[in-house]
């Protein structure tokens, strides 16, 4: 019940900002900020539950866009039809990869899901209807009322997609399903013994973080009025999704939230003031000492100080 | 587009010299990844470095085989310590160290990405060298000379480390840790020091290879991206831990992204390793020659 | 006693390596089965074949009527065979009562019943093995018998018809390895099958009623205890000659 109410005010203040300031400013940088909150979450459900990394992010996230684009081109598909048709292509994605590639270890998904980035990519290059290496460049309908701003609706639309993406990793995560997927996490071989359908679990896991990231993608053509390839398929989407719950924290489903707002604030910050290179090269420092010194990440660091003390 | 003998003659003939180059820098992960099962993501990074490092050399007027053969020592001492590290702060503690140590190494050739393009910039570096430059003629073929000379080069490399692996003591040790650990260790060997010392030679065997990447052609930052696919796809292809097979490996890719070249263009050439990765991991995991 | 696990002519190859050799055995229901055999004979192959761990190159695996050398691991556990682990994997990141909750739900309740059911049961599990006081303990922080147990209680929780335990007694002191064939004597008297793969070879010999001993992938004796001590080849298998 805590977590409902949590998230009822988080989404609450987020239709607050939306009605009182007037910076338009606030919503770019929280929308990417929420952005990335659903896709470290939706990262986590594979590679902090199940222990599956994969760095193919780019891959599900551009599925997402894409389909969003190219349905509002060819059927000028409401914004809402286009987040389903984004969750279902980009679940399917993952549905498939993981069935082919989640038979095997670790590492071998990990290396197998750079592929889909680079097959992904080289797809949308190629097809002149999506705009080809060049780009789509799309005309935003009218904001729905009573937003008087694109970009605010965008930003409370992106709220409550955090807020559902939460819970449902939440969900995952306190069920049996939870149990099973941390099962295989410590131990795949004694999971399958103790009656744990591994392949199915985890091929589930896959499938709905990439539907998760395939949401996420999918406001991402109308928020920029723009898509084409190469800055879609960005590895700073593959590097954001998965230093987040690293550094948050990969056991609980705040961990990918903490560490999206402290990454994506710090990303902001340092690209506009230094440079890009820079952001990334203090993402990879830190994401190196927390794997090392931290591997709870910042939720475990919280939790080894007393708070309460008698 | 017309089908020629010739022109597949020539890609084959292409695939054959960069085949053996690919097959060189995928050695040191065949031993690192397919021996040590170290999830060495950062290996291309390294090579790049070692490219890098070549460059600067060859700047203070060193030919950049000698460059490479010059760096090969302290390339060495770094793998050693990076084994080291890895050791302690993953495979020690045993349990999550798989999704954390692929973190790691994530992380580490991020940093060593980022370094290259803040202390080089992002643009293409070369080196110069009397074979660069210069061609061969066969009939109406032209073969680039830089290319016949890394052929050699990783020839030479390759054949010096596999027989370093079956002649030597500690070679036969490196394979023999890597098929059972337990047996070594009751036989009074020190499997965490065979261990560093083979990712140690992995990494200088690395520092050459990543020389020749540059004699070939110019290097930048992101080149690790697409020699991640190359890399991986030779060393599963030939199956983990096969010295012989790496060659064969290399030889394969080689070839067919000669032809692919020559007939689709260069905007294709990245996706075919990563194709022939997949490709192999769903028809046979094990790769040819697998253990 | 009709046989509850028939293994017919199973072999297991590794590259070049024979593991195992068309090994056939019968295991009737309610037995108490010993195997043994030098190290690297292909035990813990043939317990992994059964269990569904490796699949066998050739020949057949037929539990309680059942051809099941085509299923994977998880579903051969879900009919009925369980095993435990030569070198303990309890999931680490979970306490001792949530590891058996874990085949609890996954093996009979399938997601289905409430949480507070399963840990009632589990709790039952853990007082049989004689970890009930540890419950909350984070399985990481055992000791070597307590790992011992937990693996066992493990495997309880799956509610085997077949419980295959392999070595489980390495490295105890006496009086652990009695503890530990207590518990596996009372599951048997309880109506489980048992197989037990062990070095101890006193354990082996007090606890089993037939034994088979493998040498390097092939079946070289099977009998009673007292005959397999006094056979020759099992002599020779274990000093060499």
């Amino acid at each position: 019940m805590k977590f409902w109410i949590s998230a009822a005010g988080v989404f609450l203040l987020a239709v607050l900002a939306a009605a009182t300031l007037k910076n338009e400013y606030y919503f770019f940088a929280g929308y990417t900020v929420l952005m990335f909150v659903v896709l470290a979450t939706a990262w986590n459900i594979l590679g902090g539950y199940a222990g599956y990394v994969n760095f193919g992010t780019p891959a599900f996230f551009g599925l997402g866009a894409y389909t969003a684009a190219v349905l509002f081109k060819a059927f000028a598909l409401p914004l809402a039809l286009q987040i389903v048709a984004a969750a279902v292509l980009s679940g399917a994605l993952g549905f498939a990869a993981g069935l082919l590639t989640l038979r095997l270890r670790g590492i071998f998904f990990a290396i197998a899901t750079i592929a889909l980035v680079v097959i992904m990519e080289t797809l949308f290059i190629n097809w002149r209807y999506a705009g080809g290496a060049t780009g789509l460049q799309l005309l935003r309908p009218p904001p729905i009322w009573p937003f008087q701003s694109y970009t605010t609706m965008l930003f409370v639309l992106m709220a409550g997609l955090a807020v559902m993406a939460v819970a449902i990793a939440r969900y995952i995560e306190t069920s049996w399903l939870g149990r099973g997927l941390r099962a295989i996490r410590d131990s795949e071989e004694a999971a399958e013994a103790s009656g744990v359908p591994t392949l199915k679990l985890k091929v589930f896991a896959c499938t709905v973080s990439g539907a998760l990231m395939g949401v996420a993608g999918a406001p991402m053509p109308m928020y920029l009025s723009f898509i084409e390839p190469a800055s879609t398929f960005n590895l700073n989407y593959a590097i954001g999704a998965l230093a987040s719950p690293m550094i948050g924290g990969t056991a609980h489903y705040l961990g990918p939230v903490i560490g999206a707002i402290l990454l994506s604030s710090l990303q902001q910050l340092v690209t506009v003031t230094i440079s890009n290179e820079v952001n990334v090269l203090v993402v990879g420092v830190m994401l190196v000492v927390f794997v090392v010194a931290a591997p709870d990440g910042i939720l475990g660091l919280l939790r080894r100080i007393p708070w309460k003390r008698s | 587009m017309e089908f020629s003998f010739e022109l597949l003659f020539e890609a084959v003939v292409f695939g054959i010299l960069l085949g053996c180059f690919y097959a060189a820098v995928s050695i040191g992960l065949s031993v690192s990844f397919g021996l040590l099962d170290v999830p060495h993501v950062a290996h291309p990074a390294i090579l790049v470095f070692g490219s890098y490092c070549t460059f600067v050399l060859a700047g203070l007027g060193l030919d950049p085989i000698v460059a490479g053969v010059v760096l090969m020592p302290p390339f060495f001492l770094l793998g050693m310590a990076v084994y080291r590290f890895y050791y302690e702060a993953f495979e020690r503690r045993g349990s999550d160290a798989g999704v954390r140590g692929i973190a790691f190494f994530f992380g580490v050739a991020l940093i060593i990405e980022v370094g290259l393009i803040l202390g080089f910039g992002v643009d293409q570096r070369t080196v110069e060298a009397a074979y660069i430059g210069k061609a061969f003629s066969f009939g109406d073929m032209r073969i680039p000379m830089r290319f016949v000379v890394a052929f050699g080069v990783a020839l030479v490399l390759m054949t010096a480390l596999t027989l370093y692996m079956s002649k030597t003591f500690i070679g036969r040790a490196i394979k023999a840790v890597a098929q059972d650990e337990q047996a070594l260790r009751l036989m009074g060997a020190n499997p965490m020091r065979i261990k560093q010392w083979a990712f140690g030679i992995a990494t200088g065997v690395s520092a050459l290879a990543g020389a020749m990447l540059i004699i070939i052609g110019p290097v930048e930052p992101a080149m690790d991206r697409v020699y991640i696919g190359r890399t991986f796809a030779v060393v599963v292809l030939a199956g983990l831990g096969s010295m012989t097979g790496t060659l064969a490996a290399g030889l394969i890719l080689g070839i067919s992204e000669s032809i692919v070249l020559m007939h689709f263009g260069a905007s294709w050439a990245p996706a075919v390793a990563f194709g022939l990765l997949l490709v192999v991991l769903g028809i046979r995991p094990q790769g040819l020659f697998g253990r | 006693m009709e046989a509850l696990l028939k293994v017919r002519e199973v072999s297991k190859h590794f590259g070049g390596f024979t593991a195992l050799a068309q090994v056939s055995v019968e295991i009737r229901a309610g037995e108490r089965f010993g195997l043994i055999g030098p190290n690297g004979s292909g035990k813990t192959t043939l317990i992994n074949c059964i269990s569904g761990a490796l699949q066998n190159d050739s020949g057949s695996i037929v539990f309680d009527g059942e051809e099941v050398s085509a299923l994977p691991a998880y579903q051969r556990t879900r009919r009925g065979i369980a095993r435990s682990f030569q070198i303990p994997r309890p999931f680490t990141s979970m306490s001792v009562l949530e590891n058996l909750v874990v085949p609890l739900e996954y093996v009979r309740h399938r997601g289905t019943l409430h949480i507070a059911d399963t840990r009632a049961e589990a709790l039952e599990i853990l007082r049989t093995v004689g970890l009930h006081d540890k419950a909350q303990t984070q399985s990481n922080r055992l000791t070597q018998v307590e790992l011992r147990k937990l693996e066992l209680a493990r495997a309880m929780a799956a509610r085997p018809r077949l419980l295959i335990s392999d070595e489980s007694m390495a490295g105890l002191s006496g009086n652990e390895v009695d503890e530990v064939l207590a518990i596996l004597r009372t599951l048997n008297d309880s109506g489980i099958t048992i197989i037990m793969i062990e070095h101890i070879m006193q354990a082996v010999m007090r606890f089993s009623q037939r034994v088979v001993c493998l040498d390097a992938g092939r079946i070289i004796c099977e009998g009673t205890p007292e005959q397999i001590v006094r056979n020759p080849e099992v002599q020779r298998a274990y000093l060499g000659a």
